[in-house]
């Protein structure tokens, strides 16, 4: 019970005093609308065409997002040393840990349906598989939130962070399948492409909006479930080297 | 639990090594119940590797530490429902207010609403923030950001007290009430384990006192025990109407079995092992031309013993941790 008041309540302050805030609010809809024009910018293509670029807009805008947060929100506390309080407290690392990420998965969770939204108001939406769009926006923000805390650990300044986020984020972004069929990559960076949980969220938001998933969807939730249990458990590793050494 | 016999905390032979650097050595001390301990010590003596280690912060490469006869060495967290802690920073959260911050610390121990607001309330009334609860820490003086951060340490009414450095860089009017809080602390029985570098403090708050020097622990004892060994050296201060630097030649020529030096500006310190006549020196410096001012007899004090025993001026340790920590609020 004591535990539970101590998560619930890091929870919260974390929400109020960092994801709720109106920078972060505008991020989330200036994101997805800035990648989704540009598309149309590009290719010249027309309202219909929005349901072939939801996914990949989605997964963008949880992987950026999530990553951003934790980047600030751990490294900032642990700059401050504020963060020490919450080493001293008598929680699990794990529960801390787990609250500390918490407001980021369900901030990078809500803000992947922002661009569902305005979708829906351009183009019909129907035949969606909603649970697995959920499912799949759930696990990838859980996957990258937990990706953003492994850096945000062996950063020591936000804008460390933030330059560390990006040596992930964009090979993420362009072997993930998005922009180029992992199919059609070159042989030796397949390997690379199959390594990073963003390719199953991908696939898996594109099984669930238009049903072109490359592969099987419990295949794609198995590969995300475990790279989140690997990022966790590495990050909780590090914060016991790095922090409590 | 353990009986309350056991020593509130036991520490055995706790080491810690970063790379090259052998931060704490093989330390040995036992903290009884209710006791204000305090651990004196130069700059990296270890004396903050040894709270961290204390408090979990830091992992021993070896030793032992109990808390009320219970081993957590290898689980620190176990105990820290114990503890409270004050860091050498007042490391709160800047975006929240004073009250925010003493209520969101109190819900990391599990402390229910409304046992947490009516602690708030109080704790702010005591440390005289009551006024200030509304505000942002971000824009809290120095002083208040101190006095909201040992409340913030004592909200969860832990009986065991850490703080490291609470008086450091503060004005004196703060400094003074924070130790008042630290003495009504201790006479309500909280187990106090402090760290400072005013020496003063350490005499006035302290019921037995530990030295750290080079990460090993060279004595612990009472106030009182500390000072009765130096209690047969011979100390006197002699005020001069001029510079005091350009006698201590002459004077050593004069009185060979007395050690001088100047103290300060126009201050003459003499030491002898026996008892130390004061005319001849009077009659000396009236030959030289040169008025007494004062002379006073000094009693050995605990600076004296920290001086002895680290080979470290306290005056020194003053001020490199003032310069470190801003303006001083002295002890």
């Amino acid at each position: 019970m004591k535990t539970w008041i101590a998560f619930w309540s890091i929870l919260r302050k974390d929400m109020r005093t960092y994801y709720l805030k109106p920078p972060n609010i505008s991020w989330g809809i200036i994101f997805p609308l800035a990648w989704t024009l540009m598309f149309f910018v590009k290719t010249g293509a027309g309202f219909g065409d929005i349901r072939s670029i939801l996914p990949g807009v989605m997964a963008l805008t949880i992987l950026f997002g999530t990553t951003s947060m934790l980047a600030v929100t751990v490294t900032f506390e642990k700059k401050g040393r504020s963060f020490e309080r919450l080493l001293l407290a008598p929680i699990p690392l794990e529960v801390l840990m787990l609250a500390k990420t918490s407001g980021a998965i369900a901030i990078g969770a809500a803000n992947a349906f922002v661009p569902v939204a305005m979708a829906a108001f351009c183009t019909d939406l129907s035949g969606v598989t909603w649970w697995q769009m959920v499912c799949a926006a759930v696990l990838l923000s859980v996957s990258s939130t937990f990706l953003g805390l492994f850096i945000a650990i062996a950063a020591r300044e936000v804008f460390e962070a933030q330059t560390f986020s990006n040596f992930f984020r964009f090979p993420m972004v362009f072997l993930c399948g998005l922009f180029f069929p992992v199919a059609k990559l070159p042989v030796f960076l397949r390997p690379l492409s199959y390594a990073f949980p963003l390719t199953y969220g991908t696939d898996l938001l594109h099984g669930a909006v238009n049903r072109t998933a490359q592969m099987p969807g419990w295949l794609d939730g198995a590969a995300l479930a475990g790279s989140c249990a690997v990022l966790f458990v590495f990050s909780l590793r590090a914060v016991r080297r790095k922090w409590i050494a | 639990m353990a009986p309350e016999t056991s020593a509130a905390i036991a520490v055995e032979s706790l080491a810690k090594r970063y790379g090259d650097v052998q931060a704490v050595a093989g330390i040995t001390f036992e903290v009884g119940g209710g006791e204000v301990f305090g651990f004196l010590g130069p700059n990296g003596a270890g004396k903050t590797t040894t709270i961290n280690m204390l408090t979990g912060l830091a992992r021993p490469d070896s030793g032992r530490i109990s808390y009320h006869g219970q081993e957590c060495t290898a689980d620190v967290k176990r105990a820290q429902h114990l503890m409270g802690v004050v860091p050498d920073e007042s490391n709160l959260w800047p975006e929240l207010t004073g009250h925010d911050n003493l209520v969101f610390c109190a819900t990391l121990y599990g402390m229910t609403r409304r046992d947490r607001e009516e602690r708030a309330r109080e704790l702010l009334a005591a440390v005289g923030l009551k006024d200030a609860a509304g505000r942002l820490f971000a824009g809290y003086s120095k002083g208040m950001k101190r006095k909201l951060a040992i409340a913030a340490g004592i909200m969860h009414r832990p009986g065991i007290l850490f703080l490291d450095e609470p008086t450091t860089g503060i004005d004196v009017a703060s400094a003074r009430q924070i130790r008042q809080m630290l003495v009504e602390l201790g006479a309500a029985g909280t187990t106090i384990f402090l760290t400072t570098h005013y020496i003063e403090e350490a005499e006035r708050l302290c019921d037995r006192i530990g030295f750290i020097v080079d990460g090993r622990l060279v004595c612990v004892d009472t106030l009182e025990n500390l000072t009765r060994e130096l209690e047969g050296r011979h100390v006197v201060h002699l005020t001069l109407g001029s510079d005091a630097g350009r006698f201590i030649e002459p004077l050593r020529a004069r009185f060979p079995n007395v050690a001088f030096e100047a103290v300060g500006g126009c201050v003459v310190r003499a030491r002898t092992a026996a008892a130390l006549p004061l005319a001849p020196l009077i009659r000396f410096f009236e030959e030289q031309g040169v008025d007494v001012m004062e002379a006073r007899v000094m009693r050995p004090s605990l600076e004296d013993v920290f001086v002895r025993v680290t080979g470290v001026a306290a005056e020194r340790i003053r001020k490199e941790k003032e310069q470190g920590g801003g303006k001083g609020g002295g002890a």
